[in-house]
């Protein structure tokens, strides 16, 4: 299932705030249609590495090449122009609008229609519209919120919120879905729920990006993980050898002497 | 307003169209009913209109956008005085209005684009400031370009401005067809109503956009925004751009209609007003912003005419001045209004949602 070309490949990526080295010469590739979990304990640079490969903050060595293009120094549009999207740690959907708006929104970066467009209501803006509702509608069926529409998204259930985020972001026809911890908050069923949501996903041919405090659901969905401690990487692998690795027993239990102090 | 007729009355079209007579007859026959009291009261209508539109750019860019402007008035005042030097004989030039409000929207528009540029970054306060600084600026440059180059003839104005006319009326005299009369001011309630037609249905359509929609994306999360791939940069431009557009139309009208402008009209004061319009209007709902608009133009002046008058007989003196009570009442109204209905008169559904207290 897993194809053999790299869809991003991050190379020796180090982000610093100030004095505080957040990532330090971080590499690992991700292959087309895989899903691979980015794990590590709390402050080890997920969020981080997840908002330097979206363009949040801009990094300061290494490179990252998407599709064998470097992303530089592209602002988070231009980057899920070029095929990321992603969802956030704290939701962010856009609270005061309806869920299919929401959605809409998502689309914005696949279709053209201008200031002309919207104020002569031209045929190609019509068929625009129409289609942007379509598709729209077919994503909410997708993650099976399609019943809630026309409600606002604060209004949601939180899992459905979860899953409201996840279709705004397959609506930017994304090759690459980066997840930061999409579990949070869920309960036994909605974690079963969305592994079967993620694995839907991963079916239509967009690679998956997971970061994930449940070790479980990143155990039983991914094909191979990358452990991050202290911002550096330090396992790569299939979940099993990773499992096993003492690196990352140490840095989840912490070290002999520390656990016995 | 309608709501309580049977909906299956209310949504027939012959019903719909009916509606929409009657309007168009209100609107049409307004001026004439207004001009019975009192040539004052049509002029005070079409500031009224002015005003609407004006809140109507606004709207644009504080609440389709969430961007704060406080030096709105500035485009108002870059278009009058576009309409003031190419319509009057301060340079000699006389160019017909149709020429003229195109340019004057234009080179508002670049006002726009120059005031967002390098506030791109800022939010909320931050931009409110930048904003009042750049009103302020405009007004600081118009009072003092009469040297070296007397280009804006300074705090002495432009006078003499050449009224509209158009297909042979004048919109700044009487025309007579036979025995009727129709005055210039009453002419321009229709040319402005028209205006105003057109804005909003420009407004209703950009709103109901893929670039409405990415407007209101950025009001709401804008990191999100971005994320989501939405250009910022590019759509916020894009609403200071046609925000400052509708001001530099509104503008010019203003000139024509007054004949004289100077940098005086075009204060802070102003700036706020308009804010307070939208703002008590309904942000982002343009029924709401219009009516704001509109009662706020009117209800100063019926206060001016009638305050003096009540006093007088009630009291048989006059105790308070009309314009320090006008300012009070204003100034309480709009304490009530945020107390009791602080999403506006006419809230728009987002942010009636978002004033609600039916948080979960």
């Amino acid at each position: 299932m897993t194809g053999t070309t790299i869809l991003l490949s991050v190379q020796g990526v180090t982000k610093r705030f100030g004095g505080l080295t957040a990532l330090s010469d971080v590499s690992f590739e991700i292959r087309k249609g895989e899903i691979i979990g980015l794990i590590g304990p709390n402050g080890a640079g997920k969020t981080t590495m997840f908002n330097v490969l979206t363009g949040l903050y801009p990094h300061d060595e290494g490179e990252i090449f998407f599709n064998n293009v470097a992303l530089g120094t592209n602002t988070p549009d231009q980057i899920a122009a070029k095929g990321i999207a992603r969802t956030f740690q704290n939701i962010r959907l856009f609270q005061n609008l309806s869920a299919i708006e929401n959605v809409m929104i998502g689309r914005h970066v696949r279709t053209h229609a201008g200031v002309f467009g919207a104020i002569f209501r031209t045929r190609s803006q019509r068929e625009e519209e129409r289609a942007i509702e379509k598709r729209a509608h077919e994503l909410l069926k997708f993650v099976e919120i399609d019943d809630r529409a026309n409600d606002l998204a604060k209004h949601l259930s939180y899992g459905d919120q979860r899953r409201l985020e996840i279709a705004r972001a397959l609506a930017t026809d994304p090759q690459l879905l980066a997840l930061d911890e999409p579990a949070a908050g869920m309960n036994a069923t909605e974690k079963v729920a969305l592994r079967q949501l993620i694995d839907a996903v991963r079916a239509t041919g967009v690679t998956v990006l997971l970061i994930e405090h449940d070790v479980k659901l990143v155990m039983g969905l991914c094909e191979r993980i990358v452990v991050l401690d202290y911002g550096k990487k330090i396992a790569e692998g299939l979940p099993v050898a990773v499992q096993r690795d003492p690196a990352v027993i140490e840095a989840y239990l912490g070290a002999d002497i520390e656990a016995a102090a | 307003m309608i709501s309580y007729l049977p909906e299956k009355i209310r949504n027939h079209p012959a019903a719909v169209w009916l509606g929409f007579a009657m309007i168009a007859a209100a609107l049409i026959a307004l001026p004439f009913v207004l001009s019975m009291a009192g040539m004052a009261w049509v002029r005070i209508m079409n500031l009224a209109i002015l005003f609407a539109l004006l809140s109507v750019g606004l709207n644009i860019v504080v609440g389709f956008a969430g961007l704060l402007d406080l030096g709105y008035i500035a485009f108002y005042a870059v278009g009058a005085y576009v309409y003031a030097l190419l319509a009057s004989p301060h340079f000699g030039l006389h160019l017909p209005f149709w020429v003229i409000l195109p340019i004057a929207a234009m080179v508002a528009c670049l006002f726009g684009v120059l005031l967002g540029a390098p506030t791109l970054k800022l939010r909320g306060d931050y931009l409110a400031i930048v904003t009042l600084g750049f009103g302020e600026i405009v007004r600081i440059f118009l009072n003092n370009l009469s040297e070296p180059i007397n280009l804006t003839n300074g705090p002495k104005g432009i006078a003499t401005i050449d009224s509209i006319k158009f297909l042979g009326m004048d919109f700044g005299a009487t025309t007579r067809f036979g025995d009727f009369a129709l005055d210039g001011l009453i002419k321009y309630y229709y040319l402005l109503l028209f205006i105003l037609i057109i804005a909003i249905v420009i407004n209703i359509r950009m709103q109901n956009s893929r670039i409405g929609r990415a407007w209101e994306a950025i009001r709401e999360d804008e990191m999100a925004a971005r994320a989501m791939g939405i250009d910022t940069t590019r759509i916020k431009l894009l609403a200071f751009a046609m925000g400052a557009s509708f001001g530099g139309v509104a503008g010019g009208v203003f000139a024509s209609i007054q004949g004289f402008i100077s940098p005086e009209s075009f204060t802070l004061t102003e700036s706020v007003m308009i804010l307070a319009m939208v703002v008590l209007g309904g942000m982002g709902n343009i029924w709401g912003v219009i009516v704001g608009a509109i009662l706020l133009s009117f209800v100063p002046e019926f206060l001016r005419y009638a305050v003096a008058p009540a006093q007088q007989a009630i009291f048989g003196r006059q105790i308070i001045e009309a314009e320090v009570l006008r300012m009070l009442l204003f100034g309480l109204a709009m304490v009530v209004m945020m107390l009791y209905r602080p999403a506006g008169l006419l809230p728009s559904a987002v942010r009636q949602r978002e004033f609600g207290r039916d948080e979960k």
